[in-house]
């Protein structure tokens, strides 16, 4: 609802949320010495390793760093294509 | 007795960290404690002028350390309290004219002496930090609600967790109370969130602590002060008092407002 009014009245989220966003990416890549690009090429890798094994459905897959107090832990959420639905 | 030694740090200057020694060491004095101030900013030396004690310097640290005099003839006692010293950094010298075992030396020497040791730490990671951090019981990590300055409080966080120090508590300081109401400055409770270390104080911002600085009586001297009261309660909470947070929650709302009205801040 809030965003709907802020939409009605042109309103951007504040600069202070501007500021939580930008300090909770800077401050995963900080702590784990892991950059973006990093992270996509070890996306790219995962992605090969399993399909080794398994099919999967690669437009799915998503990898991201969750936060949990101060330990980040890597979440991959790789669906997996049952043998019917191959293409 | 057996004192405990408390070492304040930021990783980012101009934050706070030699106006939150200073008041620190003045309220644990007030309390009843005694005290020992210690700047280990080396060559940029400022614990003496934010304490109004700068003319009484003779020895400094680096003396000390170097043996070119007692521990007792650096501790420059307080006008005010008289169970308050402050060992000054030296000032014709860099961080490397001591180690960080000469500083877990020295406070081991201290600790039959007084109740707390009070460190300033400088600003940055390198040796002055490792020498601030070396003889630390408890760490204050401090910050401002900005980006730069919690971004190196969470990469000090990181290291002193590494080094397995601590406990690493927060300081919040220099907030302002009508900027995070409309939205253009981060709130308490979101830095604590990000950085996720216990809060052991939020002060706000307070024209009162340039004033007083300038005569060198730190603000917590003040009693009509906000971020006088506010560093007092840090001390409180240092020795394990339980001090209300009456100003944590920075989110709009008529209740709130009218709670924070009521009690003027922390």
């Amino acid at each position: 609802m809030a965003s709907l009014f802020d939409g009605l009245l042109g309103k951007r989220s504040s600069s202070a949320d501007r500021a939580k966003e930008r300090l909770h990416l800077v401050l995963i890549h900080d702590r784990t010495d892991l950059s973006y690009k990093d992270l996509e090429s070890l996306k790219d890798r995962l992605i090969e390793v399993i399909s080794e094994y398994v099919m999967i459905d690669t437009d799915q897959t998503e990898i991201q760093i969750q936060t949990d107090g101060r330990e980040q832990t890597l979440i991959a959420h790789i669906p997996l294509q049952s043998p019917r639905t191959r293409k | 007795m057996t004192g405990k030694v408390v070492t304040i740090t930021s990783g980012k200057g101009g934050v706070g960290k030699t106006t939150t020694t200073a008041n620190l060491g003045i309220a644990l004095a007030s309390l009843g404690y005694k005290v020992v101030c210690i700047d280990t900013d080396i060559g940029l030396r400022n614990l003496d002028v934010v304490l109004g004690l700068e003319n009484r310097i003779v020895y400094d640290l680096v003396d000390v350390v170097e043996g070119q005099c007692r521990l007792a003839q650096a501790m420059i006692r307080d006008k005010r309290f008289h169970e308050l010293f402050l060992i000054p950094a030296a000032q014709t010298r860099d961080k490397t004219a001591i180690a960080p075992s000469d500083m877990v030396r020295l406070c081991d020497s201290l600790r039959d002496e007084v109740d707390w040791i009070v460190i300033d730490s400088p600003a940055g990671i390198e040796r002055g930090f490792r020498n601030a951090l070396a003889p630390a019981d408890n760490v204050l990590v401090i910050t401002n609600p900005e980006v730069s300055a919690v971004r190196d409080a969470d990469r000090i966080i990181g290291l002193v967790e590494s080094e397995e120090k601590g406990p690493t508590n927060l300081i919040i300081n220099r907030i302002n109370t009508t900027m995070v109401k409309n939205g253009d400055m981060v709130s308490a409770d979101d830095v604590v969130e990000l950085l996720a270390v216990p809060l052991i104080g939020l002060v706000p911002e307070d024209e009162a602590v340039l004033v007083s600085t300038n005569h060198g009586q730190p603000v917590v001297l003040n009693e009509k002060s906000k971020a006088g009261r506010a560093f007092l309660n840090i001390a409180k909470r240092l020795n394990g008092e339980e001090v209300p947070w009456l100003a944590l929650d920075e989110k709009k709302g008529i209740l709130n407002r009218l709670g924070k009205f009521i009690s003027g801040g922390d």
